[in-house]
């Protein structure tokens, strides 16, 4: 036989179990996680809602105040009270993961979780604040 | 990050409490805020980063929720360009604002 005669050795596929497509409804904690990563759609339609708001505020008063009385209208007031219940959810999952992704060692010894988390909270505060004054006036 | 730590209040005043009468923006007061272009920046990096969020999240829920593993260049294709088209709008509506 040449040294080169193309014989290659033969292995099997690795076995890969099949997962069906609604795996994440087997247990509760999975679909709390599929939720929390749905919670970015409400996300980018706060950024897009925001975005149209300034549009419409360039667009004249007749436009802005009818998208003022759109703004009011009861399905709308609810879809956005849900949209404010999942941005909620979005903000609290995410500054919990803070203590587990930021670990801060200063002089040897570890920062503690409580601190770290007591930071970001503060931060929330601080930037809901902030935004309050933006908005409502000094 | 950015979104975690401004979008509940938003959503609260502007969406909320404001239709509800509770709070008062006139819309004067608005259109003063957004009169400068630091504002007008910081505005159209909350909307980017709020759009590529999602786009990066969605991404891999879809991937790994619906075990879509085989479109995964399709998903991103569409996510992250949907994203990235969207903030094109964002700048063109921030930049002609009067």
């Amino acid at each position: 036989m040449r040294p080169d005669s193309g014989y290659r050795l033969y292995h099997p596929k690795w076995y890969r179990r099949r997962m069906p497509i609604f795996w994440w409804l087997g247990k509760f904690s999975y679909t709390k996680f599929i939720t929390r990563e749905m919670t970015s759609m409400a996300v980018a339609y706060g950024g897009l809602l925001l975005l149209a708001q300034i549009w419409m505020l360039g667009r004249g008063e007749q436009a802005y105040q009818s998208f003022l009385s759109w703004l009011r209208l009861p399905a709308v007031l609810a879809f956005h009270l849900a949209l404010l219940a999942a941005v909620l959810l979005h903000t609290i999952t995410w500054l919990n993961l803070a203590p587990q992704a930021l670990v801060v060692r200063l002089g040897g010894r570890r920062i503690p979780d409580g601190v770290i988390l007591a930071g970001h909270y503060l931060a929330w505060l601080v930037a809901s604040a902030a935004v309050a004054w933006l908005l409502l006036g000094r | 990050m950015v979104t975690a730590l401004v979008l509940p209040a938003l959503v609260a005043l502007l969406w909320i409490a404001v239709p509800l009468g509770w709070a008062d923006a006139p819309r004067d007061r608005l259109i003063e805020l957004l009169r400068s272009p630091l504002s007008r920046l910081a505005l159209f990096g909350f909307v980017t980063l709020s759009l590529f969020h999602w786009a990066h999240r969605f991404r891999y829920t879809l991937y790994d929720g619906l075990q879509l593993y085989h479109l995964n260049q399709l998903i991103a294709a569409v996510t992250y360009g949907i994203a990235t088209l969207l903030t094109l709008v964002a700048g063109a509506i921030l930049w002609t604002f009067p």
